[in-house]
């Protein structure tokens, strides 16, 4: 079993790397808050970002378990269809899609 | 109060300076909430997340025992490193005593996408300094996501920060209750970690609010798709880089052929 004073270090480090990539660039970014570039950049990132985390995520699924890729693939349209067809509702649309996608993957 | 006043001049200041045309005005709305009202929605919006978080904490919770690691890491790596996903790596390789140089490089590559959140997290609507200190330190994939699925006007420092400490309590809580549920439980349930593509896919589709947006969603597709196929194992950290060079791009782009229209619409939408 690993030393507690390593296990602490370890904590330390993720601890100090994580908040250090969290924080910098806030600090850098003040002085150019102003810029035309930076604001037209905050506007255009969000929507895309949210697609780039909704692909790798269902890429890291797919090849945690490859035999699963269908069942993936009909979960996000299950899950994007019932986000359109019931108003939004996140909370319903991430329960029941993930509901899915545990039912086919235990199932078959 | 006085932070509160000089953002708003530091705004007008900007608005005046920078751009000619009409320009909505973007501060005075008054928030059309309480503070109680606000903390409301925030842990209303930290449900969707919720689902999401709390299977990979007890994911967590159970690696940490299953692995023969004491059950104090658990909540100790949740704490000290609110980060999701990357907590699973570390474990897995403190239970074989990996260099701590490796280790540092893991969660270097893994977390270095967050770099590139800093641009439109709305951490100005955070005031105090420590409270701005704990929005940073919770900047989770999660905790920025919805945030960015909400519109601009509903923004307030409240909502964000409740939404982060619940998602917090829902890590280290799963975290506590893998500890717990590792002598109970033969392994955790297959498949619960599919609740994270369900929530970005959720909040992608809310995104996209506009026609406008197309044209940032067909970059982020075309980024995704380059960095799958050139390199797999770091496909975010590529795809985010990508897209934010696409974006300065288009950015020169649209500058260069309409200076005046570029700033209209950068200063408009």
């Amino acid at each position: 079993m690993p030393s507690t004073p390593y296990l602490l270090a370890v904590v330390a480090i993720v601890f100090g790397i994580t908040f250090a990539l969290r924080a910098m660039p806030f600090a850098a970014l003040r002085a150019l808050r102003a810029s035309a570039t930076v604001r037209q950049l905050a506007m255009w990132m969000p929507v895309g970002i949210l697609a780039i985390l909704a692909v790798t995520a269902l890429h890291g699924t797919i090849t945690a378990e490859p035999r699963a890729t269908l069942h993936a693939l009909l979960a996000v349209a299950v899950t994007a269809g019932t986000h359109l067809a019931f108003g939004r509702r996140t909370i319903l649309s991430v329960g029941i899609g993930t509901t899915v996608y545990v039912v086919l993957v235990n199932a078959f | 109060m006085a932070g509160n006043v000089s953002n708003h001049m530091a705004r007008d200041l900007r608005d005046h300076g920078g751009v000619r045309q009409h320009v909505p005005p973007q501060v005075t709305t008054s928030l059309p909430a309480t503070r109680r009202q606000q903390i409301a929605a925030g842990v209303r919006d930290s449900f969707s997340a919720g689902l999401g978080i709390l299977p990979l904490g007890i994911a967590l919770g159970l690696m940490v025992v299953q692995t023969g690691l004491p059950w104090w890491l658990a909540p100790a790596l949740s704490l000290s490193a609110f980060a999701g996903s990357v907590e699973l790596l570390v474990v897995g390789m403190a239970a074989t005593v990996t260099p701590l140089g490796a280790i540092a490089l893991t969660v270097l590559v893994v977390n270095f996408r967050h770099v590139f959140y800093a641009f439109s997290f709305p951490l100005h609507v955070v005031r105090h300094p420590l409270a701005k200190a704990y929005a940073v330190y919770a900047m989770i994939d999660e905790a920025y996501a919805v945030n960015a699925a909400l519109p601009e006007t509903e923004r307030s420092a409240p909502r964000l920060l409740a939404m982060q400490i619940a998602c917090e309590a829902y890590w280290v809580g799963g975290g506590l209750a893998g500890v717990a549920l590792s002598t109970a439980l033969p392994g955790p349930v297959e498949g619960l970690e599919f609740a994270l593509v369900a929530l970005f896919t959720a909040l992608a589709l809310d995104a996209v609010r506009s026609r406008r947006e197309i044209p940032s969603v067909l970059l982020a597709v075309a980024s995704v798709a380059a960095a799958l196929v050139l390199t797999p194992g770091v496909a975010l950290f590529t795809a985010l880089l990508v897209f934010l060079a696409l974006l300065l791009a288009r950015h020169l782009l649209a500058t260069r052929r309409a200076p005046g229209k570029a700033a209209g619409e950068a200063a408009g939408a």
